[in-house]
C-alpha cells in the first residue's frame, strides 16, 4: 500500500501537537533570506534536498519491513514516522571522528538520520539480514542497531535508555575538550521513566560542569502497546529539565520546517554555550512499536512525508508525477539491493568468539 | 613497604603521568576523601560524581568510547548489581559492534568481607562478574600484584574490572614496588608523608609522589605459584589466598606438601598453570569466599574434571562462602560465613587424605 495514498488524518498525535509550544526559548525565526514561496521558511533546494532524503528513508524502512515479513530477517523496528524530525537532525551533525566532530547515542529509530549521514541503504538490509557484511555488528544484532566509529555513531542497544548514560561519558570528554563538537543523544518518550534519563538530566547540569548535550526525546506516545497517557503524568516530558535549570524545549517534529529551525536553535546553543538543551519533538510511529507488533501500517497517525507532499505541491516546488518518480526510482533501487543482499554470506559459526577482545579472534580461554 | 591501597594509589598516579589516564571518578572519590578506602588520595584527576552507580558505569563507558581511559569505582560491589545491564553492554561493546568499537576502561570496586560490613559491605563480586564476557578482571592478593595488574588494566583496551579485596588494602607488602622507598620503618613512614593525605585540612595539600615508580606490570591471564608442593593444589585469589598460603606453611610441618597458585586475573585466568599443577599433585582444591551457589570456583571444578578427570586421585574441592543472602554483622555471623582458615586447613588434610 503506498503511503501517498493514506492521507492520514490528524489524530491524537497532532491533537497533542497542537497544545505543544517551545517552552522556553524565543519563538524560530527563519535565518537569512528565503528563495521560496512565503508559505516555507527555507530555500528551495533544502526543502527539495530534505523531501528526497524522507522519501530514501521511508522506502528503505518499508523494504526492511517487507524483507521482514519475506523471511529475510527475524526483526524490524525503525523510524518511519520521524523522517520530519530526523532529517532535519542529520543534516545538522557535526559527522565525523573524534571529539571535534558531535557523538551520536541513537535508539533504534534511527534510520532517517542514518540515511541523511550518508548510510548505504543496502547496510541496514544487510543488518537486517545478519549477513557476514553486516558493516554494524557482523550478523549479530537486530536491523536498526547501527554503529560507525568512523561517524562518532556508537553501538545501539535494544537496553532503552541506557545511551542517556553512555552519552554523559562523551558529554564530559566534549566539555574538557572544548571546540564545537557536541553529544547527541536520543531516545523514545515511554523509556524516560527509566531512571537513566535522571541521571542525564543530573549529571548533565552538574554545577560548573553542564555537559555540551542535545538531549532528545521522540514523544510518539506510545510505549509498545501501552499509551502513554495512562503512565505520564507530566505535561511535556521536556519540562522535567526545568528542574534542573536547563534549556528545554517541546517542538512538533512532524514539521520539517519547525524541527529545522528547533534543532538549530539547540545545536547553535549548545555549541556555542556549552550547556545542555532537552527537547522533546513529536513524531508518528506508523507502523508500530515492531515486527512483534505486527508491522503494519497505522493509519490514524499523521504522516509527516504525506504532510510535506501536500505542502510542496500545493507551493509548486514539486509534482505529484515528481515525486511520485522520486519513490518508484527509490523503491526500484532498493528491492535491486535487497535481492543483491539475499546473495550475501552469512556469518561463520567459527567466528562466535571473535571480539570478544579487541582484535582477538578465534576462542582464547 | 606500601599498603595495597597505596599501591593502588601510585599505580593510578602513573598512570595519570604516563599512560593518559584522564578521569579517575565515582563516589567520594576525589577530594577531599580520596576514596573511602583512600585508594585515590591525591591524584591530579580524581572527581567526585553523584551518587548513582549507573551513572558512573555509563559515564566510564561514554568516555571510553570518546578515547579518553576512565578509571570509574563503585564504592563498593554491594551496590554495582544495579549496574549489571550495562556491564553487560560493556562486555560486549566490540563484539556487537564486530571488533569496531572498544571500550579502554577500567572499573574499580572494593569486594568481600574482613570489615564487619554486614549485609552491604561485605559481598563478593567474582561469581557475577566472570558470567559476564567481555571483561578482563583482576584480584590482587597484595600490594606489589595491586601495583602490577592497575598497570596491566590501564594499557589494556578492553573493559578491566579490578576487584580490590577490602580486607587486603591495609595490609603491607613484602616485596618492593619498583620505585617507592625502601621496605624498612623509615621508608614506610616517608612513603606515608608523601602521599597519606593529612587529617583535617587538606585544600592545600599536594601528594608528593615517588619519582623512581615505573611501568612494573603483571600480564593479565598469568598467575603466581606462591607455595610449592607436591600433594595437593590449592587455587584461591584475593583475602582468601593469604590464607591459603598460610595453611601451606603450617601443613608442611605436617608433612603435607601444598602447592598454592594465586590466580590474580580471573578472567581470562591461567588454565596452564591450573592444569600442570593438578597433573603433578593430581589433587586440586579451589578457594574463594564468594556464595558456593554457582561459584566461580565450581566452573574450575568443572573444567578440571572434565579436562584432568583421569589424572586426579581423589575429588576436587570447593572451600567457599556460604549460601546465604548477606554476610551478618556479628563477629560470630561474619567467621561462619565465608572461609577461614580452619577450614581450609581441614578441606587441605581431607583431600590429600583421601585415597585413591
Amino acid at each position: 500500500m503506498r503511503i501517498r495514498s493514506i492521507y492520514a488524518s490528524f489524530g491524537r498525535i497532532m491533537a497533542k501537537n497542537q497544545s505543544a509550544s517551545n517552552t522556553n526559548v524565543a519563538p524560530i525565526r527563519p535565518k537569512g533570506p528565503s528563495q521560496s514561496s512565503s508559505n516555507f521558511r527555507l530555500p528551495k533546494a533544502q526543502l527539495i534536498k530534505m523531501h528526497d532524503l524522507m522519501v530514501k528513508s521511508r522506502v528503505m524502512e518499508e523494504r526492511l519491513i517487507r524483507m521482514y515479513k519475506q523471511s529475510q530477517g527475524y526483526f524490524w523496528l525503525g523510524g518511519p514516522g520521524e523522517e520530519a524530525f530526523q532529517i532535519p537532525l542529520g543534516m545538522q551533525i557535526l559527522k565525523g571522528q573524534g571529539l571535534d566532530h558531535d557523538y551520536m547515542h541513537f535508539h533504534y529509530r534511527a534510520g532517517p538520520t542514518m540515511i541523511t549521514l550518508g548510510m548505504d541503504p543496502m547496510d541496514a538490509m544487510r543488518q537486517m539480514q545478519n549477513t557476514a557484511t553486516d558493516p554494524f555488528s557482523g550478523g549479530r544484532n537486530f536491523v536498526s542497531h547501527y554503529s560507525k566509529r568512523e561517524w562518532n555513531v556508537v553501538p545501539v542497544t535494544s537496553t532503552i535508555e541506557t545511551q542517556y548514560l553512555t552519552a554523559i561519558g562523551t558529554g564530559i570528554a566534549q566539555k574538557k575538550h572544548g571546540g564545537k563538537g557536541i553529544t547527541i543523544v536520543t531516545g523514545g518518550d515511554a523509556g524516560t521513566a527509566e531512571g537513566d534519563f535522571a541521571s542525564c538530566l543530573v549529571w548533565s547540569t552538574r554545577p560548573g560542569m553542564e555537559l555540551p548535550m542535545l538531549i532528545i526525546v521522540t514523544n510518539n506516545g506510545w510505549g509498545i502497546s501501552t499509551d502513554a497517557c495512562t503512565q505520564h503524568g507530566e505535561k511535556h516530558i521536556a519540562d522535567r529539565g526545568k528542574a534542573f535549570g536547563m534549556k528545554t524545549m517541546t517542538i512538533n517534529g512532524l514539521d520539517v520546517e519547525e524541527s529545522w529551525f528547533g534543532l538549530e536553535e539547540a545545536m547553535n546553543y549548545i555549541r556555542k554555550e556549552r550547556k545542555p538543551v532537552l527537547l522533546e519533538a513529536k513524531v508518528s510511529r506508523l507502523y508500530g512499536h515492531s515486527s512483534a507488533t505486527g508491522a503494519n501500517f497505522v493509519g490514524n497517525e499523521v504522516d509527516p512525508l504525506v504532510e510535506f507532499e501536500t505542502k510542496l505541491e500545493a507551493e509548486g516546488i514539486l509534482s505529484r508525477q515528481d515525486m511520485d518518480d522520486l519513490r518508484e526510482r527509490y523503491t526500484a533501487e532498493m528491492l535491486d539491493m535487497s535481492k543483491r543482499v539475499k546473495e550475501e554470506p552469512m556469518p561463520d559459526p567459527s567466528t562466535i568468539y571473535d571480539h570478544t577482545f579487541y582484535g582477538q579472534k578465534g576462542k582464547f580461554f | 613497604m606500601a599498603i595495597m591501597a597505596q599501591a593502588i594509589r601510585m599505580a593510578l598516579h602513573y598512570g595519570e603521568e604516563n599512560l593518559g589516564i584522564t578521569n579517575i571518578f565515582g563516589e567520594d572519590v576525589g577530594p577531599p576523601l580520596g576514596g573511602v578506602f583512600t585508594a585515590t588520595q591525591g591524584l591530579k584527576t580524581t572527581w567526585n560524581s553523584p551518587l548513582d552507580e549507573r551513572g558512573i558505569v555509563g559515564a566510564a563507558m561514554g568516555l571510553a568510547f570518546a578515547g579518553q581511559r576512565a578509571v570509574a569505582e563503585v564504592q563498593f560491589s554491594d551496590y554495582i548489581y544495579n549496574t549489571i545491564d550495562l556491564l553487560k553492554l560493556a562486555g560486549n561493546q566490540c563484539w556487537a559492534s564486530a571488533g569496531d568499537w572498544n571500550l579502554p576502561m577500567t572499573l574499580m570496586t572494593p569486594v568481600g568481607s574482613g570489615i564487619r560490613g554486614s549485609i552491604y559491605h561485605s559481598h563478593s563480586f567474582d561469581a557475577t562478574a566472570t558470567h559476564i564476557a567481555g571483561w578482563k578482571i583482576v584480584m590482587p592478593s597484595n600490594p606489589l600484584d595491586a601495583y602490577g595488574l592497575m598497570i596491566a588494566c590501564l594499557k589494556d583496551p578492553n573493559p578491566t574490572m579490578y576487584l580490590k579485596p577490602k580486607a587486603l588494602l591495609r595490609v603491607r607488602g613484602t616485596e618492593q614496588i619498583p620505585g617507592e622507598p625502601p621496605l624498612t620503618p623509615e621508608g614506610e613512614k616517608q612513603l606515608k608523608e608523601m602521599i597519606d593525605a593529612p587529617l583535617g585540612d587538606r585544600s592545600k595539600w599536594k601528594a608528593n609522589w615517588p619519582k623512581g615508580l615505573t611501568d612494573y606490570t603483571v600480564e593479565i591471564g598469568k598467575g603466581k605459584i606462591v607455595r610449592e608442593g607436591d600433594h595437593v593444589t590449592v587455587v584461591s585469589y584475593g583475602r582468601t589466598l593469604l590464607l591459603c598460603a598460610q595453611a601451606a606453611d603450617q601443613l608442611a610441618q605436617e608433612g603435607i606438601s601444598v602447592e598454592v597458585i594465586d590466580l590474580r586475573t580471573l578472567f581470562p585466568y591461567d588454565w596452564e598453570m591450573i592444569s600442570s599443577s593438578i597433573k603433578k599433585t593430581k589433587r586440586a582444591i579451589f578457594v574463594n569466599e564468594e556464595t558456593e551457589v554457582t561459584n566461580f570456583g565450581e566452573h574450575l571444578i568443572r573444567r578440571t574434571v572434565e579436562d584432568l578427570f583421569y589424572d586426579l586421585e581423589a575429588r576436587p574441592r570447593l572451600v567457599a562462602g556460604a549460601f546465604t543472602p548477606g554476610v551478618g554483622l556479628a563477629d560470630s555471623l561474619e567467621m561462619a560465613s565465608v572461609p577461614q582458615l580452619a577450614s581450609i586447613l581441614d578441606a587441605i588434610r581431607e583431600v590429600s587424605q583421601e585415597r585413591a
